[in-house]
């Protein structure tokens, strides 16, 4: 029976069903891997207070949370090595105990409680501090312990963020502006000095409003002090740490706080989507292991945005040349050829050819012509978020192109001679009625193309993505477009944080929340993009028949 | 309004309409063919980039004067502009002269005795201008000799120097007073080594000092901290110093070399006896020169044939040393007179007794420019600190001011793809090392360890994905219900879309770990999913029909789903005590300790998964096309003589979508090789050339990653990168180019089908 079965090939069917089944369990579990990671890491851990044997007849104890399991290797390879499963526990307090984390071995611990006072303090430097509230002194000296304590802190970290808040305005965007009202000011004179045009009467000016921005510094700096006065004489909270000892933390140091034991399921939930909306919306703190990623969004969308400004137009009108217009011969064919060698190179050698050719080729004459005096300083000279932006739009021509091609191809016939028999000429035809049939198809390949560019590193690395940008791409100081800084972007940061950390145990977290979020946006880009395609393509089988 | 004006309106818009569309005819046009326009830019721009690095050196003649000053030439300097020149003569003069017309700037007498000459000098570092001149009276002067630069106005000033920092009084070498013929010598690092050979005697003085700085003044002195007298098996021509100061070279005409192991400055010793020319034939050989290489390792050996040999001590794993003969030029014929050797490059170059001048480059064993520049030997010449040019001297008291161009001397053929022997390796090797912090580093551009990598990446990322791409699309073009094809087709593309960086990350960062931690369980799994995923396909066909009839025909990937990560969490289960049985408990350290297997975490196996995974999507969906696209009619005719689904799936389906299959797996393959997050993240980017699975590696791609952003534009490092990216893109476009036509062919053959 076997034997039959067997000749008649059954089972390399079976097995081709295998190498179906791999390809399926490979795509779900890696995305349900990446979800649960990625999910897993914003919802609030319960915090483990652990006694462990010393070793020496004694006990410590560790306060922290659970980060995962491992083991350690006992004896040698000659006789056989064992496994002592281990925890690695996150007990914070990086700026006291040196590391965030401690590996324990699980049969040395002897109690194991998540008693309801212990906390968790989140702080602007040096990670989190887990221990138990002990009291609270308000900045008049007036101390609160017991229960009380503990909203008392709720409430003065709440009016501390709300300080925070308006010092960061002052610091990022005020004299931010002030700050690049005083380079303007600098390249201005530069540039009159360079046109020997720099007389008494143009210094005068320049100082004039040079002195009007100092004033207007001083007066947002002495307001920054004020805040910052205020917030560091809010008052400080007393914690016990797992040593036993009392840290006294001022409250301008904390960024929040939270009983995860005492949390019911509802509170934890709410606390949960806080989190993710704080990790979307915030800037990333500590070498970008802690804090959110909206500069990396940000960065990635503006970049996104400008290569579509490119790669739409050129591409769309390659395609509907190569459709519409080209005869059937070696410039069609070469043109076939180009397109697809574009398709297949790879993505690194587009980022070499974007950092030789628009970097310091393209860049470096744009500077000698037109910012000759913030010269040797390059303005465009370096990489940055055009020249970003136009080697993914070379990138992705490919993609726009055949997309564009095929759903011109669907366009029937019929619709095109009806157009010209009515009248229109060539142009008319296309703009009035095939390109607005055609638009679905191009839009599918837009977002084809966008997906692809989010995704896409190697290039980025060489010509405008750094791990941290000082400043956003877009905002309210003229031209409020920055083609020429340097931005961050989600693929890039998945690398640096993950591979270029120092701290890659506590940032791997963070790493699969990030790539979470990108994968979220290019299933979802992908997947509108198909849906869209076969739309079309149920539409015009229609039309067709 | 009347008819005619209306009929004038009407006209001008005809016209306007006739413009538009003329216009948009033209702009379309120009759309399109920019696309062509950027392929060509790229290719051109890449080739702009890279062809520097072949080109040949431009040599063009200043000048040409007569000696200025007195007496023998004994060294020849030049500084760094090519202003000034300077020469020490025989009779104890610095002469200063203007390098390009031969103006007289200055003549100073060296401060030594009435009537004592100069015999012999050694410089001792051509950076500060050092040098150790051996007098007539047996005695030694160490002197500093520099042109300072000002700007006046910005108007360039040079005013050469001559100074004697470690003191005016020369120290005596050899007690009785004969002339020194040869001296040599080498400060490194606070201690200073002085060697110096009396006229005629067999014999080297040796003699270690400590540089020791004054308290409150920049002044230094010398302190003795060991003398020596070595004998000599013959009468030295040649003494020599090298640079870390750890070999004393005594070489004669005939070729004999007598190698002492000075690191021991108290007690150095005789270390080996070298021929560095052995006879060839009845043709006798004769040294002519010698000088070392930059860095003062290489020692360049000039013969009278006009042939020259790079020989240094090469260190074998029981750090002994031997003396090898490196690599020979033989560009020039007539017998080699002078040498001088580039001050930040490994270059030298070599005048000759019929009066031409190489310029040469040792590591890359290449010439790179020779010409006449005098039609009688040439005694002297002096290269500029930049290299961009020379001052010669020949035998008719002219002197000759050359002017070089020599970018990229560094890059040849054999330098890339070759095994090159470099300096302190014990045999020639592939390697690719780019930068260093040290000055005289001898960078190392192979880009074979790099080419190696990616392939050998691809090779095993081609392994992974081959089979499993390849079977799933035969399922799915073939076997799969329509139903289940039409979510299984979108959701294995959907992996295409995954950004790379995202598989690099987990491999690198969840995988790696992962696999060294249970690495049997990827083994157990390769035995045991095929052999479960057999078994149950035979029971299922022995099943009852009442439960086959349940499933559908085409549906037995969804049942072999359970199978397998029934597969997986068996072997994720049996793989501890497989590691027990087997490895001793820990695989990765077995293989080290026991099997003597270097084992890396981020090695091929990791990049062969991920990369793996990335390209199946890829293969799969270009293949499962040509399948599914095999005309149904010969599928069913054959299905109708009796052939059963296998069989007619092996004799005529896969014929005929052969080519599909090909295309598909050439494209996957261009991708496998461009691919750099991936291989960047899950491997340890050491560029290794070692085709075991366990082992890391490096990619022309992911090199290009890390380097480029650091590397200097324009510099030999920077254009050897962008001949990676040409590489690459010459590699891709190739097998894109073949899978296209290919591909093309065969929708021409389904046609006529």
């Amino acid at each position: 029976m076997l034997r039959t079965w067997m000749r008649e090939g059954n089972h390399w069917v079976w097995f081709n069903a295998m190498a179906v089944a791999i390809s399926l369990l490979a795509v779900v579990g890696l995305i349900s891997f990446i979800v649960f990671k990625g999910m897993g890491h914003f919802w609030p851990k319960d915090i483990h207070a652990y006694t462990v044997q010393d070793g020496q007849g004694g006990t410590v104890q560790l306060i922290g949370e659970l980060h995962r399991r491992g083991d350690r290797v006992e004896g040698n390879i000659k006789e056989g090595v064992t496994h002592i499963p281990q925890l690695l526990v996150k007990v914070g307090n990086r700026d006291i105990f040196g590391a965030d984390f401690k590996w324990v071995d699980e049969h040395a611990i002897v109690q194991d409680i998540t008693a309801k006072d212990l906390i968790m303090v989140e702080r602007y430097e040096w990670g989190n501090m887990y221990g138990r509230l002990k009291s609270v002194t308000l900045g008049d000296g007036m101390t609160v312990t017991g229960d009380q304590a503990w909203d008392i802190f709720q409430q003065l970290i709440a009016r501390h963020t709300e300080l925070h808040k308006q010092i960061v305005r002052i610091q990022k965007y005020e004299i931010g502006a002030i700050n690049a009202g005083v380079e303007q000011l600098r390249l201005d004179r530069r540039r009159l000095e360079l046109d020997n045009e720099l007389t008494e009467q143009a210094i005068a000016k320049l100082d004039e409003k040079r002195r009007q921005l100092d004033n207007d510094y001083q007066t947002l700096l002495a307001q920054m002090r004020q805040l910052e006065q205020t917030a560091s004489a809010l008052g400080k909270a007393d914690i016990e740490i797992m040593n036993g000892s009392v840290v006294s933390l001022p409250i301008n140091k904390v960024v929040e706080s939270i009983m995860p034991n005492a949390m019911t399921i509802t509170e934890k939930l709410g606390h949960y989507f806080h989190r993710i909306w704080v990790f979307l919306s915030d800037d990333p703190r500590e070498a970008n292991t802690e804090g959110g990623i909206f500069p990396a969004i940000f960065g990635t969308v503006t970049l996104v945005f400008i290569m579509t400004v490119f790669v739409m137009p050129f591409g769309v009108v390659a395609a509907v040349y190569l459709r519409e217009y080209a005869k059937d011969g070696w410039i069609t064919r070469a043109i076939r050829i180009s397109v697809n060698n574009l398709a297949g190179v790879p993505s690194i050698v587009y980022g070499v050819f974007g950092l030789g050719f628009f970097v310091y080729v393209l860049g470096h004459n744009i500077d000698q012509l037109f910012y000759q005096e913030a010269l040797p300083a390059p303005t465009f000279g370096t990489p940055g978020l055009l020249w970003a932006a136009l080697t993914l739009a070379l990138l992705t021509l490919p993609v726009v192109i055949v997309s564009t091609e095929e759903g011109l191809a669907r366009v029937p016939r019929a619709i095109r001679e009806g157009s010209l028999a009515l009248g229109a000429n060539k142009i008319e035809t296309l703009w009035n009625t095939v390109l607005p049939i055609a638009s679905p198809a191009i839009m599918t390949g837009l977002i084809l193309a966008i997906a692809r560019a989010a995704g896409e590193v190697a290039p980025l690395m060489l010509v405008g993505v750094v791990k941290l940008a000082p400043s956003l791409p877009v905002d309210a100081i003229s031209p409020f477009v920055h083609l020429d800084r340097k931005i961050m972007h989600l693929g890039f940061h998945i690398h640096d944080v993950g591979f270029q950390s120092p701290n890659v145990e506590a940032a791997q977290p963070l790493v699969y929340a990030t790539t979470f979020f990108l994968v979220l946006i290019i299933v979802a880009l992908n997947i509108s993009a198909i849906t869209i395609r076969n739309r079309l393509r149920e539409r015009f089988k229609s039309v067709d028949n | 309004m009347s008819s005619n004006a209306l009929q004038m309106q009407s006209a001008r818009r005809e016209r306007m309409r006739g413009y538009k569309d003329f216009i948009a005819k033209y702009a379309i046009g120009v759309g399109g063919l920019a696309v062509i326009g950027a392929v060509l830019l790229m290719m051109y721009f890449f080739f702009y980039q890279v062809a520097p690095l072949f080109s040949s050196a431009t040599m063009e003649k200043l000048a040409t004067y007569d000696r200025p000053g007195q007496a023998k030439t004994l060294m020849l300097a030049v500084d760094e502009y090519q202003d000034t020149a300077l020469r020490i003569t025989e009779d104890a003069k610095i002469v200063f002269f203007k390098a390009k017309t031969g103006e007289l700037v200055e003549t100073i007498s060296l401060p030594v005795a009435e009537g004592v000459k100069v015999t012999s000098y050694h410089v001792l570092n051509n950076a500060d201008g050092q040098v150790a001149l051996g007098l007539s009276n047996g005695q030694l002067l160490l002197a500093e000799y520099g042109f300072d630069v000002s700007y006046i106005d910005g108007v360039r000033q040079i005013k050469p120097r001559f100074s004697y920092p470690l003191g005016e009084t020369p120290m005596v070498m050899d007690a009785q007073g004969r002339a020194l013929a040869h001296v040599s010598g080498r400060a490194s690092g606070n201690s200073m080594v002085l060697v110096g050979s009396p006229k005629g005697a067999p014999i080297v003085e040796f003699k270690a000092f400590e540089l020791k700085k004054a308290m409150f003044s920049d002044e230094v002195s010398l302190e003795q901290i060991a003398s020596n007298q070595l004998s000599l098996a013959f009468v030295p021509d040649w003494l020599m110093v090298d640079g870390m100061t750890d070999w004393l070279y005594a070489i004669d005409t005939t070729g004999a070399m007598q190698v002492f192991s000075i690191r021991d400055v108290e007690a150095p010793k005789e270390y080996a006896r070298v021929n560095t020319l052995p006879s060839e034939g009845s043709k006798t050989r004769q040294l002519t020169s010698v000088n070392f290489l930059l860095g003062g390792i290489s020692l360049l050996l000039g013969e009278q044939s006009g042939q020259l040999t790079q020989w240094f001590p090469a260190r074998d794993a029981n750090n002994h040393y031997s003396f090898q003969p490196v690599r020979a030029f033989d560009e020039q014929t007539a017998p080699i007179t002078d040498m001088a050797v580039e001050q930040r490059r490994k270059g030298f170059v070599l005048a000759d007794a019929s009066g031409y001048v190489g310029l040469y480059h040792a590591t890359a064993h290449r010439l790179i420019g020779l010409d006449r520049v005098s039609s009688s030997a040439i005694t002297n010449i002096a290269m500029s600190p930049r290299a961009d040019g020379f001052l010669a001297e020949d035998q008719q008291g002219k002197m000759h001011l050359w002017r070089l161009e020599n970018e990229h001397p560094e890059v040849s053929f054999e330098v890339l793809w070759q095994k090159v022997w470099y300096e302190g390796y014990e045999k020639p090797d592939y390697i690719w090392q780019s930068s260093s912090s040290a000055s005289d580093f001898e960078p190392k551009f192979s880009l074979a360890p790099l080419a190696f990598g990616t392939l050998k990446a691809a090779f095993y990322a081609m392994l992974f994905a081959v089979p499993i791409a390849i079977m799933a699309a035969m399922f799915a073009g073939f076997f799969m219900a329509p139903k289940m094809r039409q979510a299984v087709k979108p959701t294995i593309e959907l992996l295409e879309a995954l950004p790379t960086v995202i598989l690099g990350f987990l491999a690198g960062l969840w995988l790696a770990p992962y696999l060294e931690k249970h690495m049997p369980s990827f083994f157990l799994l390769m035995l045991l999913m095929p052999l479960m995923v057999f078994l149950f396909g035979y029971l299922w066909s022995r099943a009852p029909d009442m439960i086959r009839d349940r499933v559908p025909d085409g549906w037995q990937a969804a049942l072999v789903i359970p199978v397998v990560i029934l597969a997986v969490i068996l072997s994720v289960w049996l793989d501890d005590p497989v590691e027990h049985w087997l490895f001793a408990g820990d695989m990765p350290m077995w293989l080290t300790n026991v099997a003597g297997i270097n084992y890396d975490q981020r090695n091929a196996l990791v990049v062969g998964i991920a990369m793996g995974l990335a390209v199946v999507p890829i293969i799969f969906s270009i293949a499962e096309d040509a399948i599914y696209n095999v005309p149904r009619h010969q599928v069913n005719g054959s299905l109708a003589l009796g052939a059963t689904p296998w069989q007619t799936m092996m004799g005529v389906v896969l014929p005929t979508a052969s080519p599909g299959l090909f295309s598909a797996t050439m494209i996957g393959l261009g991708r496998a090789v461009g691919e750099t997050m991936i291989v960047l993240m899950a491997t340890g980017n050491t560029a290794v050339m070692d085709i075991d699975v366990f082992n890391g590696l490096r990619t022309l791609s992911a090199n290009i990653a890390v380097e480029m952003p650091e590397s200097e534009v324009g510099s030999t490092h920077y254009r050897v990168l962008f001949l990676a990216a040409l590489c690459l893109f010459m590699f891709t476009f190739f097998f894109n180019t073949i899978a296209e036509t290919v591909r093309q062919r065969m929708l021409k053959r389904y046609g006529a089908l």
